[in-house]
C-alpha cells in the first residue's frame, strides 16, 4: 500500500535528519522525500510517500508523531491528493532525432529550458506518473542526466 | 552568572539533590558551579554507570534524576546506559560537555557528535547554543523527561556557553511546548467500552508492565484489582505492581515467566495490558493473543498500542488517571471460578528444579533472601541467569524490584542499586548480580566505599557467563564459547581492597543465619554464593 505523508516540522537543524533516520532505524521505506520551508519560516513541510502494510503505515504515522520537532502529520491516499514532482533532464541529440523529442516535450508539456550543440536540457512538472513516461518515452536517446525533487503533495480541496 | 552556573540554578529549582558523573575539560565550568550549591556529586567510575545511578534514583523517587559527563568519550560512555534508560522509559537528564560552540564539526580534541549519537535512544536532544536559552531549555527538559511516556534527555553544553555570562535569569513556570502534549486522560467511551466487556467476560486477567510503576499507580491497580476480583500477572518490568503473595497475582509471564501466570493469559478471553509494550520476551506470540481474546491495552504511548498487537478496545492515556476512572463504575461480573482455576494453576505448575547438592540453590537463596529483608527493602537484579533467578523467586512486599529489563545491560545492579540507596537511604537496598556482571560494574565499589552507600552486593558465582552458556547447552550442543570466566578475581581480596565486609556461602548449610548476619547492619556487604555451573534457570 502506498501512502503519503505530509509532516509539518519545525525548522531547525537536525530535523531532516531526525525525520529520515527514524525510517531508517525501524525499517521503513521512503520513496520519495521533498522539503521546504512553508509559508513561515518557522516551519517546514516535508511530504513523504511510502509504502508498507496498513500497520506499518500507521506506525510510521504514530512514530513521526512522537517526533518533537514534528507539528502536524497528515496522511491520504495519492488519489486523494494532487501530487507533482519537477525533473530537469540532460539528453544529447543528434539532428536526425532532435525534431522528434521536440514533438515529445511539445505532447508531454515539458518545456526545453536550455541547449548546445548536442546537449538539451528538458524540464517537466507533473504527476509522478508522467514523469515516467516521459522518461520511457527518451528511452531511445541518450539521457545524461536526471534530476527530480521528489514528489510534493497536498490533499484536494474537498469541501465536506 | 555564567551559563554553568545558570544550569545549576536551573537544577535547583528542579529540586535535583544529586548529580553522578566524571568530569573532563569540557564539563568543569559545570561542575565548577556545582562547588557552591547544595546539589551533591557523585564522582562515578565510568560514565555509563552514572546513567545507571540515575537510572536507579529515578525509578525510586518518581522523578527525573541527573548525570552529567565530559565531552567525546565521556559521552559515548554514557550511551549504553541512556539507552538502557530509553529501552524502560525511566527519566533521565543527561548533561554533556562538548567542546566549543565554534568549534563543533571540527574533530577537535574529544569532541564526539553525542547528539547524532543517541538520537534513537533519547526523548529529545539538545545542543545549547545561546546562553540565554538554559532556563528555557532545562525547564523544557524536564518536562519531557518527567510526562508522556518518560524517557532520558539530553542537554548537549559547549564549554563557551558555559563560560559565557548572561544577565537577567529567570527560571520559567511554564513550558510551552506546540508540538507536545501527551495524553493523560483516557476516553470516556472507550473506558466505558472496558468495562461493558468486563461485564460479559468470564475470564479477565489484568497484565501490568513497568508503566504502572512509572506512573505511580500501583495503588490505583491494586485497589481496581481488589475492588472487582480481577486477577493479576506483571511482565518483568511490572514486578512489584501486586505483593508477590497478593491473592489475585499470579506471576510474571514471558518465556522466563511463571508457568501459571502464561496459562492464565492463553486461558483468559479478555486482557487489559496496563502500561505494557507487547514486547517478545513478554508476550512470544503476539497474534495468538488477540486469537479468543478482548485485547484492552492501555498505554500513555500511542505508538506501543497495536505495534505488536491489535488491540480491540485502545486506550491512549495514563494508566492512573485511567484505573482512577474505572474504579468509578458499578462492574457487574463475577470471576470467582476463575480465579480458583488459576489458584488451581499455581499449585499444580511449579518449576522444578532439581538438588544441586553441595552447592547454593539460587532459587532457594532468592526467596529466603527476600523473606529476610526489610518490607519495604529494594532488590536490583543485574542481567543473566541470575535476573531470571530473581524474577522468579523474589518475593516483594511493599518493596521495589528493579532491573533492566528493555536492553538487559550487564554491571546494571549495581550502580542502580547504589542511586536507589541515595534516593531512598533509610531503605535496605540488594544488589544481585552473577560473577560476570559483577565485574562489569565492580569498580563502583570505590564509589560505595568512597561516598560511604551502604548497599548488599551477592554475587552469584558460576564461574561462567551463565545465560549464554545456558543458550549453548539448549541451542549450540555444549559448545561453550566464549563463556567461561574462571575463578578470578578472588572476592575476598576485592572486598578487602575496597574496605567491604565479605561472606562466602559454600551451600545451603545454615544459609538463613548467613543471610540475616549480612542484612543485619546498614553496611555494604559483598556475598559470594557458590553456585554449580552447570545450573539452568
Amino acid at each position: 500500500m502506498k501512502r503519503i505523508f505530509s509532516v509539518l516540522v519545525e525548522n531547525r537543524t537536525g530535523v531532516l535528519w531526525k525525520v529520515a533516520g527514524l525510517f531508517s532505524r525501524r525499517g521503513f521505506n521512503i520513496n520519495s522525500l521533498a522539503v521546504g520551508e512553508t509559508d513561515n519560516n518557522e516551519t517546514s513541510m516535508m511530504t513523504i510517500l511510502s509504502d508498507g502494510s496498513p500497520r506499518t503505515l500507521e506506525q510510521i504515522e504514530k512514530q513521526l508523531n512522537k517526533k518533537l520537532d514534528v507539528i502536524k502529520v497528515r496522511t491520504f491516499d495519492e488519489n486523494k491528493a494532487v501530487t507533482r514532482e519537477l525533473m530537469l533532464i540532460k539528453v544529447k541529440y543528434t539532428k536526425a532525432n532532435r525534431r522528434e523529442i521536440m514533438e515529445t516535450c511539445e505532447v508531454m508539456g515539458a518545456e526545453i529550458v536550455d541547449m548546445s550543440e548536442s546537449l538539451m536540457m528538458i524540464q517537466i512538472c507533473d504527476s509522478p506518473e508522467k514523469i515516467q513516461l516521459l522518461i520511457s518515452m527518451l528511452a531511445q536517446v541518450r539521457i545524461v542526466e536526471v534530476a527530480r525533487t521528489g514528489t510534493l503533495a497536498l490533499q484536494k480541496c474537498l469541501e465536506d | 552568572m555564567n551559563g554553568a552556573e545558570a544550569m545549576i540554578k536551573c537544577l535547583e529549582e528542579e529540586n535535583v539533590k544529586y548529580v553522578f558523573g566524571y568530569p573532563g575539560v569540557a564539563i568543569c565550568p559545570f561542575y565548577d558551579a556545582i562547588y557552591q550549591s547544595d546539589i551533591k556529586s557523585v564522582l562515578i567510575r565510568t560514565e555509563q554507570n552514572a546513567a545507571h545511578a540515575a537510572s536507579g534514583m529515578a525509578r525510586m523517587t518518581g522523578e527525573a534524576a541527573v548525570c552529567a559527563v565530559t565531552s567525546g568519550p565521556g559521552a559515548t560512555n554514557l550511551i549504553s546506559g541512556i539507552a538502557t534508560a530509553f529501552a524502560d522509559s525511566i527519566p533521565m537528564i543527561c548533561i554533556t560537555g562538548q567542546v566549543n560552540s565554534e568549534l563543533i564539526g571540527s574533530d577537535v580534541f574529544q569532541e564526539a557528535d553525542i547528539t547524532g549519537a543517541v538520537e534513537s535512544f533519547v526523548k529529545y536532544s539538545y545542543l545549547v547554543k545561546n546562553p540565554k536559552d538554559i532556563p528555557e531549555i532545562v525547564k523544557e527538559a524536564f518536562y519531557i523527561a518527567n510526562s508522556g511516556r518518560r524517557g532520558p534527555v539530553l542537554i548537549d553544553f559547549p564549554i563557551d556557553v558555559q563560560q559565557a555570562e548572561i544577565r537577567n535569569f529567570e527560571y520559567p513556570k511554564e513550558v510551552k511546548l506546540r508540538t507536545y502534549k501527551p495524553t493523560i486522560k483516557g476516553n470516556a467511551l472507550q473506558i466505558k467500552k472496558v468495562i461493558r466487556e468486563l461485564e460479559k467476560a468470564h475470564k479477565p486477567l489484568i497484565c501490568a508492565g513497568g508503566g504502572v510503576h512509572l506512573c505511580n499507580a500501583v495503588k490505583e491497580l491494586r485497589e481496581f484489582a481488589e475492588e472487582y476480583s480481577i486477577p493479576v500477572v506483571s511482565t518483568m518490568m511490572g514486578i512489584g505492581v501486586l505483593p508477590t503473595e497478593h491473592p489475585l497475582y499470579f506471576g510474571m509471564v514471558g518465556n522466563n515467566g511463571a508457568p501459571a501466570a502464561n496459562r492464565a493469559m492463553r486461558e483468559a478471553d479478555m486482557i487489559i495490558m496496563l502500561g505494557a509494550r507487547v514486547a517478545d520476551r513478554a508476550v512470544n506470540q503476539p497474534e495468538v493473543l488477540t486469537e479468543n481474546t478482548v485485547l484492552v491495552h492501555i498505554d500513555v504511548d500511542p505508538a506501543e498500542i497495536g505495534k505488536n498487537a491489535g488491540a480491540a478496545i485502545p486506550i491512549v492515556g495514563d494508566a492512573k488517571h485511567i484505573l482512577q476512572d474505572m474504579t468509578e463504575y458499578e462492574i457487574d461480573g463475577d470471576y470467582a471460578t476463575w480465579i480458583k482455576e488459576l489458584e488451581g494453576y499455581s499449585r499444580d505448575l511449579k518449576v522444578i528444579r532439581p538438588d544441586h547438592p553441595g552447592f547454593v540453590d539460587p532459587a532457594i537463596f532468592v526467596r529466603k533472601l527476600s523473606e529476610k529483608m526489610k518490607d519495604d527493602a529494594v532488590y536490583v537484579a543485574d542481567v543473566g541467569q541470575n535476573q531470571i533467578w530473581s524474577c522468579r523467586n523474589h518475593i516483594v512486599r511493599n518493596g521495589r524490584f528493579l532491573t533492566s529489563g528493555g536492553m538487559g545491560t550487564m554491571g546494571y545492579s549495581i550502580p542502580a542499586a547504589m542511586g536507589a540507596k541515595l534516593a531512598a537511604p533509610s531503605k535496605q537496598v540488594v544488589a544481585v548480580c552473577g560473577d560476570g556482571s559483577f565485574q562489569m560494574s565492580m569498580m563502583e565499589l570505590a564509589t560505595l566505599c568512597q561516598y560511604d552507600i551502604p548497599v548488599k552486593i551477592i554475587v552469584m558465582r558460576n564461574s561462567y557467563l551463565g545465560m549464554v552458556r545456558q543458550y549453548q547447552h539448549f541451542s549450540l550442543k555444549d559448545r561453550y564459547s566464549m563463556v567461561d570466566i574462571g575463578m578470578t578475581p578472588a572476592l575476598d581480596h576485592i572486598a578487602r581492597a575496597y574496605d567491604m565486609k565479605y561472606m562466602y556461602i559454600k551451600d545451603m548449610k545454615g544459609v538463613e543465619d548467613k543471610i540475616e548476619a549480612f542484612l543485619k547492619d546498614d553496611e555494604s556487604y559483598l556475598v559470594e554464593c557458590n553456585i554449580d555451573p552447570m545450573d539452568l534457570v
